[in-house]
Formats: structure tokens, C-alpha cells, sequence
């Protein structure tokens, strides 16, 4: 089996319609992994950026890249080591709960509250997302009911 | 300039100068075609079937080098098109491809004849473009046909709704492209060439692996120039068939599946393969781990992503492949010396020598090849060769003599039956002072068979040589070789009267089963300045040979067929 690695890729392309078509058609169609993407326009610009998780052969992480530059409306592939990368979870848990230590684990892992009700809260954690990998199997003991992730996001430096 | 969307198109097709249009219209596109009525910049052909009018515009783009044009209405109009899409799209063909589209209000209701068309045809083309303001239609068309023609040709499909051709707008045809995200490359990198040019120095056993690039790039004098100055022995790809010349001694052959013995062994014991614009098929590789595993190898493409693709490349060169080697030409003049490869020509030579493509002639049969050759020798240069798809377009690439590129007109990539008809008709139209001939089958010619009215009504006289063995044949030899003889639906005894059929579309029909016959019939054709069809009554069981089976390795071929 060859070795497949994860890559993030940062892909700046022309904020237009079906751009995001091409991009998913493109990895659909010819095989390719897709772990998480997420979009946003980038202010004051026509352009938008997306941060595309994805894992495969070293050959076939070239092809990926040659291919998102061929499609028309990309701007620029960035795929160097180099980035921040930082994923956002949500997770619901009910009152019932004890939360003894939920705090500690909260303030390790960028975490708050970011919203209760009568019978639950949400906790928002944002970390790199091995550590949000890490943050969802400490918080399973809370028996959460359920669980967002956002996708990376990366900026590269 | 105030004009409609449908004035906007026949003025960009101007500004563009298109000559020919290809199409068929219909409900969505109805606003376009009422001012391709009102115009007389370029002539409109209506071919029988949305699929041939693709073909058709490809085709003439084939011919010409200039982008094809067709237009098509929505729905039906559209998926009939699809294949002609996918069909320039797998062997980088200029095209621009105008559909009609429900109006913006409905789209997405399942309006009548609506289809995502944009959607479908995304992954066969260059690009497309759904316009939602007929105020980008001429940046649009303008950015259209800037991308089908430059870079890695290849078609462009624009989804017009019909509100859109019905709206007004202000007309000015950008003079100038301003794409801020596409920028081909054109000119290759000095030092990578430089390093190609001292791999090739020191190399023992070189070969030029030619491809269909160097058509696109009309590449073919500079290819031929370099050849020749480096004594360097040339293979070509079906698609490239009329780059080097089959006159030019440096020309061995066509490579692949059904490549010749020389060819093939010259990939296999190569040191370096000079790759010029060639995209390692599978149909031409065989097994990848076999494949020329000696050789270092130089890859010059357009197209990047093409390069390091399928295997992994020591030199790659991004460019265009006429600018490349005209940049190879001097260091070649100053730093190679051509008598170096004599040993390896000389061995190459003996190869062909020792397995010659060949066919067994009979005085009881017509064999195909046979057929094909003597085309050759009747009309060699003077006639433009197209074909379908199966055994005939097999023995048309290895025996016909071809002396230019743009002669030879085949559905390589995508392999589409029913591509032959409507591409000679638009390559007759391109270039009306060549005979162009078109090799079918009996299975591919009846998956076009009503372009014939568009080619009488046109009166665009191509002539059609059926080669006909009463079967689907490169299925049916597949099943010979590798299903035990199992004819699973292969056999088509059961035909038309081919003679009578075109008759009946005002054509000139022939049945030949002689030697004498075919001359008689061929000439009569040729002279006729009709639409003709020679209905060849060729040997049912003849194989294509040499044959590499799939996934097999070049140096292992298959010479002969024996029971
Ligand atoms: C549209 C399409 N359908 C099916 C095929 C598969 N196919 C390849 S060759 C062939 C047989 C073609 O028969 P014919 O046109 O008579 O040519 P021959 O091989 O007999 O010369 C078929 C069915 C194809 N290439 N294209
Ligand atoms: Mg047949």
C-alpha cells in the first residue's frame, strides 16, 4: 500500500458562480480525498479563499495540485509546509451531566460556553485539529448528544 | 453599440472571424438563430444530429487549427452534444460550443427542456460559463474562444439563456484578454532546456516520443528540423500521425497497442526518451512499470499537470512545444553530434527490417489494409484522412502514407464511433481543395449515418469507404484473442444496402469486392465531386497486428494470430 500523507492546501480562487463545483467536481471525479473544506471571500477583493484537507500519495498530491491550477478560476495554489491551521468544534451536552473538570479542559483547548438552555450546553473549543481530535475523545465521558466540526481553516506565514 | 444578446454573438463570431457555424436549433436558442437569418458574416450549416454538428465543428477545427464553432439549443439539443464535447475534450481540440438555456426565471424549476447543462459538461471541457447578465456576454465570448485556443486547446461551452439572448446591452468587443487567473506558459525554461540538451548529448539511445502536442502547437517543421539535425529516430502516437512524414527516414512508426515492432522496441531499449507533447496513454504505454524502463526521460507539454502524470519525468519542460524547440534547435546545432546514433538507428532499422508491419494479400479477397494502402498510393497527399472508430481506424494510422500534419482526423482519446462522418464534412468545408476521405465501419458509420443529408445538401463531397467484415471487428478480435470466440452481439451480417442507402440521400453509392472494382469505384468518387459511399466487402476475420494486449508490455507483442 503506498504511504498516503494529509496536506492542506490553501486554494485562492475567483469568487464566481460554480467555482466551488469545479473544485468538489474535480476531486470527485477523478478519485481524490477530500478530509474537510471550508470557504469565505476575502474582503475587499473578488476573491475567494478555501482550505482544502485532503491525504494521498505523494504523486497524487502533485496531480491534485497541478489540477486546481489548471481549473480556469484559480488564482493560486498554496501548499507549502508553512501554516496556522486551526479547526472549531461545537458540542452539545446535557445538564444531566456532572461536569466536574469540564472547565480545566475547556481553558487547555481555547475553549468557552458558547451557549446553554434549559437542559444542555454548548461548548466551542478552536485548536489545531489534532488536539480537536484529542478534545472529542476527552469529552466523550460527558456523553455528549452532539458534535460540529467547521473543517480547517489555515493561513499560511 | 446597443445590442441584443443574440447580435452580441453573431458580432463576437465576427469580430473572431468565424467562417463556419455547425448547429441545430430549437426553442432556447431560437433568439440566436432568427439573427444568424438576418446575417451574412459566416454561413451556417445545419447538420441532422446536435452530436455531429460537435463533430463537425471539431473537425474543421482539426483541419484548420482555428476554433470550431456550434450551437445548440437546450435539454435534448444539449446531451446530444455531450459526446462531441468529451470528444475535443480528451484530444485537445478549439472549440466554442453556444447553448440556449431555459430563461434565468426558470431555471431550476425542471422547466421544459431544461438540464443543467453547465453542470453536465464541466468535466468535459476547458471551461464553461453560464451567462446571467448580458452584460458579460462579450467578455465572455471574448475569454471563450481566448481559452479554447491557447494553452492546452480545447472546448469552451457557453450556456446562454434565452432572456439573456433577448436582453439589451452595450456591445464593445474587448481588443484585449484580461484574465487575472489564466496565464499559460509558452516559453520554456532556458536552464531545464539546457539540461535537456546535455541528457541528449549524453545519450546513447535516444528517441523522440511524438505526440498529439505537436500538432496543436503546429510544431511539425521544428520537430522534423530537430530530428533531423540530431539523428535522433522518431515514434508517433496515433494522434500525432503527419508530424514527422512517413517519407522521413528518422520515422519509425506509430507506438502503442497497435504499434509497429520498431517502434515499440525503440521505447523498450531506449536510454532517453525525448517526449514532445505526448500524454503516456494508456493505450500507448501498456504496463507502466515495462514501460521504456531504461530511459531517462525529457517531457515538453503545455500543460503541467500533464507532466509527471503517468510516470515520473527527469526533465520536464513546461512550454509550447514549437517555442521549445525552436529553443532547442542551436544548442543542438553546437553540442550534438548525430553520428553518434548511427549504432542505435542502424539496430533500429534492422528491427523494421526483421518485423515490418504486414498483412497477408489474397486475389480472393479484398483485405482491408490493402484497401487502405491503395488509397495511399492513389492519393497520398492530396486527400485528408478521417476515420471512425475500430479496426479500419487501426489500419488507416499504420498503412495509410501520411506527409503533413492536420491529414490525419481520428477520435484518439475518448475513441467515439460516429465521429468520421461529420468530422470530414467539417474538414471539407475547411480545406474544400483536398479530397477528404473517411474510413468507416459498418458498425460506426450508421451512428451518424443522417449526416449524409447534411453533406448532400451542403453538397460537401466526402467520400465514405466502408470497410466492411459484417462485424463490430475490434470487439469481435478482442473476443477471438481473449473470450474464446464468444461473438456476444459483434456480428452485424444483418445490414443495409449500403449503395441503396445513400442513394436515397442523393449520394453516389459503389459495392466493391475486387481490386479492380475499388480502383474503378475510388476514382469514379473522387472525380464525381459528390457525396459518395464504396461499400468494401473486405475479409471478415482479419486482426489488426502487431497487438500489445491491454496492460501488457511493448516488447512483448503479439506478431501473428494463430488458432
Ligand atoms: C460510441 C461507441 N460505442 C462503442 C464503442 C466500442 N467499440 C470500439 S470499436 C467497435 C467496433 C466498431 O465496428 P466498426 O465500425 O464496424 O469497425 P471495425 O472494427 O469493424 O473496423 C466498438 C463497438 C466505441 N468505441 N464507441
Ligand atoms: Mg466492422
Amino acid at each position: 500500500m503506498e504511504h498516503y500523507t494529509r496536506r492542506v492546501l490553501s486554494v485562492i480562487v475567483l469568487n464566481e458562480d460554480g467555482v466551488l463545483s469545479r473544485i468538489s467536481g474535480l476531486f470527485a471525479g477523478r478519485g481524490y480525498n477530500i478530509d474537510s473544506l471550508t470557504v469565505a471571500p476575502i474582503p475587499k477583493t473578488n476573491l475567494s479563499r478555501l482550505t482544502i484537507v485532503t491525504s494521498g500519495s505523494a504523486p497524487v498530491l502533485e496531480q491534485i495540485v497541478k489540477q486546481l491550477h489548471k481549473l480556469i478560476p484559480t488564482y493560486k495554489v498554496i501548499e507549502s509546509g508553512q501554516f496556522v491551521e486551526k479547526e472549531m468544534a461545537l458540542v452539545k451536552i446535557p445538564l444531566a451531566e456532572d461536569f466536574n473538570g469540564l472547565d480545566a479542559m475547556l481553558k487547555a483547548y481555547n475553549g468557552t460556553i458558547a451557549s446553554s438552555g434549559e437542559d444542555f450546553i454548548v461548548v466551542m473549543v478552536a485548536d489545531d485539529y489534532d488536539r480537536i481530535d484529542n478534545f472529542l475523545k476527552a469529552v466523550k465521558k460527558y456523553n455528549p448528544t452532539d458534535i460540529v466540526r467547521s473543517g480547517s481553516v489555515a493561513m499560511d506565514i | 453599440m446597443e445590442l441584443s444578446g443574440s447580435q452580441m454573438v453573431i458580432e463576437a463570431l465576427r469580430k473572431e472571424n468565424v467562417s463556419v457555424v455547425f448547429g441545430y436549433p430549437g426553442g432556447a436558442i431560437m433568439n440566436v438563430y432568427d439573427e444568424v437569418y438576418k446575417q451574412n458574416y459566416f454561413k451556417h450549416i445545419l447538420t441532422r444530429h446536435e452530436q455531429a454538428a460537435l463533430h463537425a465543428a471539431d473537425g474543421y477545427a482539426r483541419a484548420s487549427g482555428e476554433v470550431g464553432v456550434a450551437f445548440v439549443t437546450s435539454g435534448p439539443g444539449f446531451t446530444n452534444a455531450v459526446t462531441g464535447l468529451a470528444t475535443a475534450y480528451m484530444d485537445s481540440i478549439p472549440m466554442v460550443v453556444i447553448s440556449g438555456q431555459v430563461p434565468i426565471s426558470m431555471i431550476g424549476t425542471d422547466a421544459f427542456q431544461e438540464i443543467d447543462a453547465v453542470g453536465i459538461s464541466r468535466p468535459c471541457v476547458k471551461h464553461n460559463y453560464l451567462v446571467k447578465d448580458v452584460k458579460d456576454l462579450p467578455r465572455i465570448l471574448k475569454e471563450a474562444f481566448y481559452i479554447a485556443r491557447s494553452g492546452r486547446p480545447g472546448p469552451v461551452h457557453v450556456d446562454i439563456p434565452k432572456d439573456v439572448t433577448a436582453q439589451m446591452g452595450h456591445f464593445a468587443y474587448p481588443s484585449e484578454i484580461k484574465m487575472q487567473t489564466y496565464k499559460p506558459t509558452y516559453k520554456g525554461n532556458p536552464r531545464q532546456i539546457k539540461k535537456a540538451i546535455e541528457a541528449i548529448q549524453a545519450a546513447k539511445r535516444p528517441v523522440l516520443y511524438i505526440g498529439g502536442g505537436a500538432i496543436n502547437s503546429n510544431a511539425s517543421a521544428e520537430v522534423r528540423e530537430f530530428a533531423k539535425l540530431c539523428g535522433i529516430p522518431a515514434v508517433e502516437t496515433l494522434m500525432a500521425r503527419g508530424v514527422m512524414g512517413d517519407e522521413n527516414p528518422l520515422l519509425l512508426g506509430m507506438l502503442g497497442m497497435h504499434g509497429c515492432y520498431s517502434a515499440n522496441m525503440a521505447m523498450s531499449e531506449a536510454d532517453l526518451m525525448i517526449a514532445f507533447g505526448p500524454r503516456f496513454d494508456d493505450r500507448v504505454t501498456g504496463k507502466l512499470s515495462e514501460f521504456a524502463k531504461h530511459a531517462k526521460i525529457i517531457h515538453v507539454d503545455i500543460d503541467p499537470s500533464s507532466i509527471g502524470k503517468i510516470v515520473p519525468i527527469d526533465y520536464p519542460i513546461v512550454g509550447d512545444l514549437k517555442n521549445v524547440v525552436e529553443a532547442m534547435i542551436p544548442l543542438a546545432k553546437e553540442q550534438i553530434d548525430e553520428s553518434k546514433y548511427k549504432p542505435w538507428r542502424d539496430l533500429l532499422k534492422r528491427y523494421d527490417e526483421i518485423h515490418p508491419l504486414k498483412y497477408e494479400d489474397s486475389n480472393e479477397i479484398l483485405k482491408p489494409q490493402w484497401a487502405i494502402e491503395r488509397v495511399g498510393q492513389l492519393l497520398g497527399d492530396k486527400a485528408i484522412i478521417c476515420t471512425d472508430v475500430g479496426q479500419h481506424q487501426m489500419w488507416a494510422a499504420q498503412f495509410y502514407p501520411f506527409s503533413y500534419p492536420r491529414q490525419w482526423l481520428s477520435s484518439g482519446g475518448l475513441g467515439t464511433m460516429g465521429y468520421g462522418l461529420p468530422a470530414a464534412i467539417g474538414a471539407k468545408v475547411a480545406v474544400p481543395s483536398k479530397t477528404v476521405i473517411n474510413f468507416t465501419g459498418d458498425g460506426s458509420i450508421l451512428m451518424n449515418i443522417q449526416e449524409l443529408m447534411t453533406a448532400v445538401e451542403n453538397n460537401v463531397a466526402v467520400v465514405n469507404i466502408i470497410l466492411n467484415n459484417q462485424f463490430l471487428g475490434m470487439v469481435r478480435q478482442w473476443q477471438t484473442f481473449f473470450y474464446n470466440k464468444r461473438y456476444s452481439s459483434t456480428d452485424l451480417s444483418v445490414q443495409p444496402d449500403f449503395v441503396k442507402l445513400i442513394e436515397s440521400f442523393g449520394g453516389r453509392g459503389f459495392r466493391v469486392t475486387t481490386k479492380d472494382e475499388f480502383d474503378k469505384a475510388l476514382k469514379e468518387a473522387v472525380e464525381s465531386n459528390t457525396v459518395c459511399m464504396i461499400d468494401v466487402q473486405v475479409d471478415r476475420f482479419e486482426n489488426v497486428l502487431p497487438m500489445v494486449p491491454a496492460g501488457g508490455t511493448l516488447y512483448n507483442m503479439m506478431l501473428e494470430y494463430k488458432e
